[in-house]
């Protein structure tokens, strides 16, 4: 092997990949938040709503997790000019992962609430308390705990996901990469770099999400 | 730019068929890796478990595509270029070895210890208690979720797309290029995975029903 790594280039453009790891954190950040609240109605819809409502929702969530995320992204990014929706590249990738993300966590969240059985609702009915006040202090304290964990590796893959979005110019992370390489010609170099950065970050947010696990849901919540 | 007619459609079903042959090949090689990394992480040697915790590790950790670049510029460097088509089957079968191998090291994992040690009692040593004691009982286990992995990659495999391997997805993005028709062809991209995908996320969930009614038992 007759090459030299030369890591210059890439210490001259760490303003770059700065900049891009915080929007991918930003973006990542922004989808899971706003795939979440769709999550959280999706499943209200597809366990209590009416018939045609669950069809819908089943069907969407299916279609979703049957096709590729490149795919979406370019229906989103080709398909809403052509409508003519011009939106900014990093907007179109926050709709791309938000309608992909709402997928998975519409079957996350719907598995955390199918896990309270009903006889734990009519038992707090029974006992007396409000509707707001079952859900509150019976259904939500032990969804969560159903739901934390998986939802912490869904955001996990929605960051590694949202590398997909550079390819819509999208400047995030990988983006960056790309750019650096295609300026200096250092592609292995900058794509290990930005490989690095990822892995970090996926290292750091499962260590944080096992540790807020551990503490919030060790024991089972008395009182 | 030019109308898109039903020909320029055929092209698409037609280019799909690579799709499925990057989706075995990437099956085929990360079958291998993934065994040999279920195998070393459930071994009984320190450094063979802490490599495969680590090639998992990273494979699981870091994005797909970004693993695509680094094996098709990686080999551009040691100065073996890769074509796209083996750029794209060398990085998915990577990759889908961190996945297959935690998957079966779980169903491995699931078969009772009690197991491994009466098959150790009747004197087997680790050839033949892994081929007939472990890992039959491992597979029963291993199959749906294998199946529903099978979904995963079909759809890593538009990833190929990036580093120009013209298959389904790449193909789209050409017909789009010089028709501009962008709901009409990703409408039938995606339509075209769906029918690939589907039947195998039916078949992974039909497969999970009947294990847990015949552990029910």
């Amino acid at each position: 092997m007759n090459y030299t790594f030369n890591f210059a280039d890439i210490w001259a453009a760490r303003d770059e990949f700065a900049w891009g790891t915080l929007l991918t954190l930003w973006l990542s950040a922004v989808s899971m938040v706003l795939s979440l609240i769709i999550a959280v109605l999706g499943a209200l819809a597809r366990t209590s709503g009416p018939r045609w409502l669950r069809a819908i929702v089943a069907a969407y969530v299916e279609f979703i997790r049957n096709t590729p995320f490149l795919v979406q992204v370019f229906v989103i990014y080709f398909g809403l000019p052509a409508i003519g929706l011009r939106l900014d590249a990093n907007v179109c990738a926050v709709l791309a992962m938000v309608l992909n993300g709402s997928a998975y966590s519409i079957e996350i969240v719907r598995a955390g609430i199918e896990s309270i059985g009903g006889g734990q609702i009519e038992a707090a009915r029974a006992l007396g308390l409000h509707r707001l006040q079952a859900f509150r202090l019976i259904v939500l304290p032990q969804a969560l705990r159903v739901v934390v964990p998986p939802l912490g590796s869904q955001f996990i893959l929605l960051m590694l996901n949202s590398s997909i979005v550079s390819v819509i110019s999208a400047d995030e992370l990988t983006a960056v990469a790309q750019n650096v390489q295609s300026r200096t010609f250092r592609s292995f170099e900058s794509y290990f770099v930005a490989m690095g950065i990822y892995f970090a970050l996926s290292m750091l947010f499962s260590g944080a999400f096992a540790a807020v696990e551990r503490f919030a849901f060790a024991r089972p919540a008395s009182r | 730019m030019r109308a898109l007619t039903w020909n320029d459609l055929l092209f698409l079903p037609e280019a799909a068929r690579w799709t499925v042959l990057l989706s075995l090949m990437a099956f085929a090689g990360g079958g291998l890796i993934g065994a040999a990394i279920a195998l070393m992480r459930v071994s009984q040697s320190r450094p063979m478990r802490w490599f495969a915790i680590g090639y998992i590790r990273v494979f699981q950790g870091t994005p797909l595509l970004l693993q695509l670049f680094l094996v098709f510029f990686g080999g551009e460097m040691l100065g073996l270029s890769l074509p796209p088509l083996a750029a794209a089957t060398l990085g998915l079968s990577l990759n889908a070895g961190a996945f297959l191998g935690e998957i079966w090291r779980g169903s491995i994992e699931a078969v009772p210890a009690g197991q491994v040690e009466a098959a150790r009692a009747l004197g087997l040593r680790y050839g033949a208690r892994m081929l007939r004691v472990v890992l039959p009982q491992a597979l029963r286990v291993a199959t749906a979720p294998t199946v529903g992995f099978l979904v995963n990659l079909v759809k890593s495999t538009s990833l190929a797309a990036i580093i120009g391997f013209v298959e389904l997805t790449r193909a789209g993005q050409l017909l789009n290029n010089s028709t501009f028709r962008p709901f009409v062809i990703f409408g039938t991209v995606a339509v075209i995975y769906f029918l690939l995908c589907y039947p195998l996320t039916v078949a992974s969930r039909r497969l999970e029903r009947r294990l847990s009614a015949a552990y029910q038992r």
